[in-house]
């Protein structure tokens, strides 16, 4: 969804707790815990965010910014998730942060040594968002498991830009600049593959469609928002009420289950 | 923007949804998951190939030995000695260097006050109060914490703690507790606040309070340095030329009674106030890295040793100068430090401690790590021996408070197991939302200390052997 930037300066930080400026850019980054996100988050930043070879270290939405090219960038390290179907606090935090703070661009950091397992966020994080870029970290482990990604056809499989960083040793971090530069100016397209469900799922997805469009209207994909219903997640709809005051009291006037 | 009214209520659609989800067979979560996984097969199956797979196997190896019913257990205790040895064994010289050196600056310092004249109170205040804690904070505190945050910091890079959670995981478990939990511990072992706020990763509310509760009987650097110091002083030096290990060994024992502790208590929430069954820990085990040593060394210093040290530092400064105010201010015959070491002294007594030790304990509910400086400060303010120099001397000062071994001993059981610092408090509060059961990680790990001291000091005493 496209906000003004008083607004969202409002939203962040009255829901986040998060102050940015207007002239600046909002980068989140997210990924499976583990992958590297602190790391790239320092690298980036020049903060010193705890970092550690051991999944759960980032409990907070970590913030901080840096300049690249004269524009000013905020950068919001989520707390690592495997999915964002909100099963734990962690996911429901990053997946609140995607879905209601609209940041400019998400990198989602994926570790190349589990690709396979990595792309499950990813691809969940392009049903929210299509701003999204691809920083294929942990490059130089993966070279020692003797691995061999193909990045330009991972690029053309997904739609979006796919960077191979190794952050550890700083390779690759000013390449993953200037594509947030160009994703967040608009002067890069992106347009992120979309998940393809069987046809059972599809269907059910259509049938709701016309209802959850008049919902949200133009904040959230009305896809997204039919699959959510499709799960039964509660929680979700909670978030949205919470956030965009669709429908205050709606909690009490849930039907029977 | 997004506020529009919509045409339809959520409760509406929501109704609408429940009809759909019914009329499906199967889960629609569950398609929705399986056809996510299937999107990302597909996509890797066109862009991953692999040559041969000589690393894996041996990352496989590797976990096999250090998570093995064998091995597993004995190679977390070497590692503790092993890591504990190499701080105490290096903490001992800069230690000896660093006292020298601060307290011949000290009589330095005192030239100076005499020089411009400065009234005696000032002077007393300034440097026998301030400085001299100071100077007994950087000494005792700074060479262990420099030297072990970075052993821990490389331990925590290499992978390695997630397999003490593996190892743990059964145990925990027949504690009723999860596996997680051991992760929270070992970042205890920096600090308990990092070690309460660490807790948000166990997903289960039941088992991360219980995590909360606990975390304290880990001993956070705060209060190991004070066990190193205490050991050093009394039962190492029994055996000159194995002290360090002998040293690294005791300090090991306590911290394996904290684990011993830590599940007991664990299991007795589990059973009464927070019941409840172990949760299946689900935890990723990360491939080995080897850890980049100037990032380590880099951030442990900065992130870790210098930010401890200067909360220690702020802590400790204002500290001193009440210690002295508080020794040298009379009402009647005594000075009101002596009044409240006297009233507190029968409690003291009574758990193998003394009114002073007491004391310190209370002064250092804002941070552990002023404990025995505090001491050293209320012994030396007191007592006859005031131009006090050097770490050698420290023993017979303690000596000629009435201390024996079981004192030390008591002294570091009963830092182990008291009430969390300030900062633990605050945390567990914020972390909990409730008033309750902050008062209980508080009223739990007392209860305790004051239970272990009083029993082991009234079964030594019976026996004779004090």
């Amino acid at each position: 969804m496209i906000l003004s930037a008083e607004k969202k300066s409002g939203l962040w930080q009255d829901h986040f707790g998060i102050s940015i400026s207007k002239d600046q850019f909002s980068i989140a980054l997210a990924g499976n815990p583990n992958v590297g996100k602190s790391t790239i988050f320092n690298a980036l930043t020049g903060l010193h965010q705890h970092t550690g070879n051991w999944p759960g270290k980032t409990v907070d939405n970590a913030q901080g910014g840096f300049v690249y090219k004269q524009k000013s960038f905020l950068l919001v390290d989520l707390p690592g998730t495997y999915s964002l179907l909100a099963h734990t606090v962690e996911e429901q935090i990053a997946r609140d942060f995607l879905c209601f703070a609209c940041p400019d661009v998400t990198v989602v950091v994926l570790d190349a040594t589990c690709l396979e397992r990595n792309l499950n966020l990813a691809l969940q994080v392009f049903e929210i968002t299509p701003k999204v870029i691809v920083c294929l970290n942990l490059m130089d482990e993966a070279q020692k498991k003797r691995l061999m990604i193909d990045v330009p056809s991972l690029e053309r499989e997904l739609g979006v830009p796919v960077v191979a960083t190794a952050a550890r040793q700083g390779v690759g971090l000013i390449e993953l600049q200037e594509k947030i530069l160009q994703v967040a100016l608009g002067s890069l397209p992106t347009t992120p593959r979309q998940i393809i469900y069987s046809s059972e799922v599809e269907k059910a997805v259509k049938h709701l469609l016309p209802m959850v469009g008049s919902l949200a209207s133009n904040a959230l994909s009305p896809r997204w928002l039919a699959l959510r219903l499709l799960e039964g997640d509660q929680s979700f709809l909670d978030s949205l009420n919470n956030y965009l005051g669709v429908n205050p009291g709606w909690e009490e006037a849930r039907c029977a289950q | 923007m997004c506020a529009m009214t919509p045409t339809r209520s959520l409760s509406e659609v929501w109704c609408e949804a429940e009809d759909v989800r019914r009329s499906f067979a199967y889960s629609y979560s569950d398609q929705i998951v399986a056809d996510i996984y299937g999107n990302a097969e597909q996509i890797t199956k066109h862009v991953l190939s692999k040559r041969g797979s000589q690393r894996i196997n041996l990352d496989y190896k590797i976990d096999n030995l250090v998570t093995s019913k064998w091995l597993g257990y004995p190679l977390m205790i070497l590692l503790l000695v092993g890591v504990l040895w190499i701080t105490i064994e290096g903490a001992n010289v800069p230690s000896g260097f660093l006292a020298n050196w601060l307290f011949a600056f000290q009589d330095q310092l005192t030239v100076w006050f005499q020089w411009v004249g400065a009234p005696a109170w000032l002077h007393g205040v300034l440097v026998l109060g301030v400085y001299r804690t100071l100077a007994w904070v950087v000494a005792v505190m700074l060479p262990p914490m420099a030297i072990f945050f970075p052993l821990f910091t490389l331990l925590e890079d290499s992978g390695y703690l997630p397999r003490i959670a593996f190892n743990l995981d059964h145990i925990f478990k027949k504690a009723k507790a999860c596996g997680k939990q051991s992760l929270t511990m070992c970042m205890g072992f920096g600090c308990n606040a990092a070690g309460v706020t660490s807790c948000r990763i166990i997903d289960s509310p039941r088992e991360r309070l219980i995590a909360i509760l606990t975390n304290n009987f880990v001993p956070c650097n705060g209060r190991f340095p004070t066990m190193i110091a205490i050991t050093s002083i009394f039962i190492g030096s029994a055996m000159a030329s194995y002290s360090a290990l002998i040293n690294a060994l005791v300090i090991s024992g306590i911290i394996l009674l904290g684990v011993g502790v830590t599940l007991l208590v664990s299991l007795l929430l589990s059973m009464t106030i927070l019941k409840g069954e172990p949760s299946s820990l689900v935890l990723e085990l990360p491939s080995y890295r080897r850890p980049k040593f100037g990032a380590v060394i880099y951030r442990s210093m900065i992130d870790r040793t210098l930010f401890v040290l200067r909360r220690a530092i702020i802590v400790a400064a204002p500290a001193g100068a009440v210690i002295w105010i508080l020794a040298n201010v009379y009402i009647g015959e005594q000075s009101i430090l002596s009044t409240v070491a006297h009233a507190l002294d029968p409690l003291g007594q009574l758990i193998g401690l003394d009114g002073f030790i007491l004391m310190a304990f209370i002064l250092g509910l804002p941070a552990n790590e002023i404990v025995l400086p505090i001491l050293i400060m209320s012994y030396l303010s007191t007592g006859a021996l005031q131009d006090f120099s050097s770490l050698e001397e420290l023993r017979n000062i303690l000596l000629r408070n009435g201390w024996t071994w079981l004192t030390a001993i008591n002294i570091m059981l009963f830092s182990l197991l008291h009430w969390p610092c300030a900062t633990t408090l605050l945390t567990t509060y914020k972390e909990s939302g409730s008033k309750k059961w902050t008062f209980l990680s508080f009223l739990i790990p007392t209860l305790i200390g004051f239970t272990a001291c009083f029993i082991l000091t009234q079964l030594v005493r019976f026996i004779g052997l004090v």
